[in-house]
């Protein structure tokens, strides 16, 4: 454990300090909302926002994981697209709700092996593949579709999106917990966790290690796609409609929740605790304006603001200490 | 390597006339002087702002906020125009320019001096830029009757058969090739992609070259973004919106590294071409503008998987090459 140990303990010292930050963001806008609206604090209605948030908030998961490994993944929304068009267009055709959700799964499985097979199968940079299949997971729809929607979805699929455990906590909120453990628990406490970060903060030394630096890639590319199958499930359940634009921009909302949380877009550091925290930072600071009215693109550019203030604060904090470190990759450390 | 470039470049324009003359069997008409001056003026603004984004890339940069950036300084200039219909022409052009030079310095500033990194600047950029146009119009769209006569019919004005828009972009093209091909500014960039630790070493200030990158891409966005409000005569908050990716998309099928360092100006147009010759040609051959999206898609991914090897190899001798020229 030794040399291991100590690079764990320093990096999560380091971090633990961005989640404290996190999470006192996080009470400032609970705080602002509570005074802001009456109906903010209310254990129905805060259950009932997780909503809105869940579905990204899966992807948010997997993301991080890519982008520990200094992989990025466009191509979410698009994926989301997709699984929604084969799922609505075999709802039309009378196949039933366990299918359906197998189908999502499924498809978004194998739109992420393409695009982790096209990365570590040819040597190009991630960004640029899932630029093309951005363009080409969403043009299937497209085509599929045109203008038209999907709209005839069996009663059953439409209470996974809508229906509640206990009657109070959305599916996809339940889903979205269990999987941020399991998730966590891969990333800081098995081999395949470590194996990532050693990969994410230095490519060749993993690779003269003897880790399988890309079947590491490939398999965290199938899983970012068969996460955006399911929450692609989710969403398509519950707004009961496919139309070929369905989460247009989740892509980069995705990747700023990730990087609000703390994660390194350079590779090699990030926590799973500062992703989900992050989560609820962007989630309840979109209900809080919701609740007050603002319309959803002026919550973009808070959201915007939120990120760019985050990675530069720390950066001019530094500055000003005037602690010059070793330069090392832009807004790596924090 | 030049002789690699040039093969590469050969090998799209083949590649270009090829597409061209398929389509031409298909469907004459597109070869006709009308759609050829639609072809060219679509592509004037893809062709200005592919090469910008070619600048960021080149320094293993990326500007996502263009196409935020053309909105919101084509609103600008929309919402002036709406208020003074009489405002010159000239004044139009200097508001958008400066409108979109004061976006990209906000990004050049956050990248060159904080050190941050592009893609997550211009990420949240994008979105504030965006949420600005919307807030600045009230979410409302400035359409053909409320802008000024001059402001709409400048761009679509003629000299010797072409439109002002194209040669503006003419001109932006000319100053951008020579300066990437022929100016130590643009070798410097071209070296500090390739290696930005040896870059360092011979002098090359990374912190300048940056500003210059991203002031560039600013103020040819908010150039751009008055020529697009003008060209369709119409503002709104979703003005250009993913335009950004098919910049980005004319850069890579026209074999710019994302790496940085390696790409030429005249494989970026070629790229600009091959995606603006597709997009014409799916209307006159009778299939559904519903494939845009998938065919451009699938033409990234094989121009990326074409240019694999090319990605794969390290270190550039560019000093090597300057030699050659001289």
């Amino acid at each position: 454990m030794g040399p291991v140990g100590s690079i764990g303990s320093r990096g999560l010292r380091l971090l633990r300090r961005w989640e404290v930050v996190l999470l006192a963001i996080l009470l400032l806008i609970c705080a602002a909302n509570t005074w802001a609206s009456e109906y903010f604090l209310d254990v129905r209605n805060l259950f009932d926002s997780t909503q809105t948030f869940s579905e990204k908030a899966l992807i948010a998961l997997t993301m991080t994981l890519v982008i520990i490994g200094r992989d990025i993944d466009l191509s979410v929304a698009s994926i989301v697209a997709l699984c929604s068009t084969a799922m609505g267009w075999l709802a039309g055709e009378g196949v039933g709700t366990p299918w359906l959700v197998a189908t999502g799964i499924l498809l978004g499985t194998a739109a992420g092996m393409f695009n982790g097979a096209i990365v570590t199968g040819f040597g190009v940079p991630a960004i640029v593949v899932t630029i093309g299949t951005v363009s080409l997971f969403r043009g299937i729809p497209y085509i599929v579709l045109g203008d038209g929607a999907y709209t005839d979805f069996p009663e059953s699929f439409g209470e996974l999106g809508q229906g509640y455990l206990f009657d109070l906590i959305p599916y996809a909120f339940v889903v979205f917990l269990l999987f941020a453990v399991f998730t966590a628990v891969l990333l800081h406490r098995t081999v395949v966790g470590r194996n990532l970060v050693a990969y994410g903060s230095n490519p060749d030394a993993a690779r003269y290690s003897g880790i399988r630096v890309n079947a590491h890639r490939f398999w965290f590319f199938t899983a970012n796609g068969a996460m955006s199958g399911l929450a692609s499930v989710f969403l398509t359940a519950r707004v009961g409609a496919t139309r070929p634009n369905i989460a247009t921009g989740w892509d980069l909302e995705v990747i700023a929740i990730v990087v609000l949380g703390g994660v390194s877009i350079a590779g090699g550091s990030g926590t799973m605790l500062g992703v989900v925290l992050s989560v609820f930072v962007m989630g309840m600071l979109n209900f809080g304006l919701g609740l007050r009215n603002v319309p959803g693109i002026l919550m973009t550019i808070v959201a915007g603001l939120l990120l760019i203030t985050a990675v530069a604060t720390p950066i001019i904090a530094r500055k000003i200490a005037g602690r010059r470190r070793r330069p090392r990759q832009p807004g790596e450390s924090r | 390597m030049r002789s690699l470039l040039r093969r590469r470049e050969a090998a799209l324009a083949i590649v270009v006339a090829v597409l061209v003359a398929a389509i031409a069997v298909r469907a004459p008409v597109f070869l006709s002087a009308g759609s050829l001056d639609t072809l060219v003026t679509d592509g004037a603004i893809l062709a200005i702002m592919a090469l910008a984004q070619m600048l960021a890339l080149l320094t293993r940069g990326i500007d996502l906020s263009v196409a935020a950036n053309m909105a919101l300084s084509g609103m600008v200039v929309a919402l002036l125009s709406r208020a003074h219909p009489d405002m010159p022409v000239v004044a139009t052009i200097a508001v958008a320019v400066g409108s979109g030079l004061l976006l990209g310095a906000f990004n050049a500033v956050l990248i060159a001096f904080l050190e941050m990194p592009p893609i997550v600047v211009t990420l949240g950029t994008m979105s504030v830029y965006r949420g600005l146009v919307f807030w600045a119009s009230d979410g409302a769209w400035v359409n053909a009757h409320e802008l000024g006569e001059g402001f709409v019919a400048f761009p679509n004005e003629r000299l010797f058969g072409l439109t002002y828009i194209v040669w503006i972009a003419a001109l932006v093209v000319g100053a951008l090739l020579l300066l990437l091909h022929r100016m130590r500014k643009g070798r410097e960039l071209y070296a500090y992609g390739g290696n930005p630790a040896a870059a360092r070493y011979v002098g090359i200030d990374r912190a300048r070259l940056q500003l210059l990158v991203y002031l560039t891409t600013g103020a040819l966005a908010g150039l751009s973004g008055y020529l697009w409000v003008a060209r369709y005569a119409v503002a709104y908050t979703e003005t250009a919106l993913g335009f950004e990716m098919q910049t980005i998309a004319a850069c890579v099928i026209g074999g710019v590294s994302i790496a940085g360092g390696r790409g030429s100006a005249a494989g970026c147009l070629l790229g600009v071409a091959f995606l603006v010759i597709l997009f014409n040609a799916l209307p006159i051959i009778d299939v559904s503008p519903f494939w845009h999206m998938a065919i451009s898609g699938t033409a990234i991914l094989v121009a990326v998987i074409v240019n694999a090897r090319g990605e794969a190899r390290r270190g550039v001798l560019i000093l090597a090459r300057a030699r050659v020229e001289r």
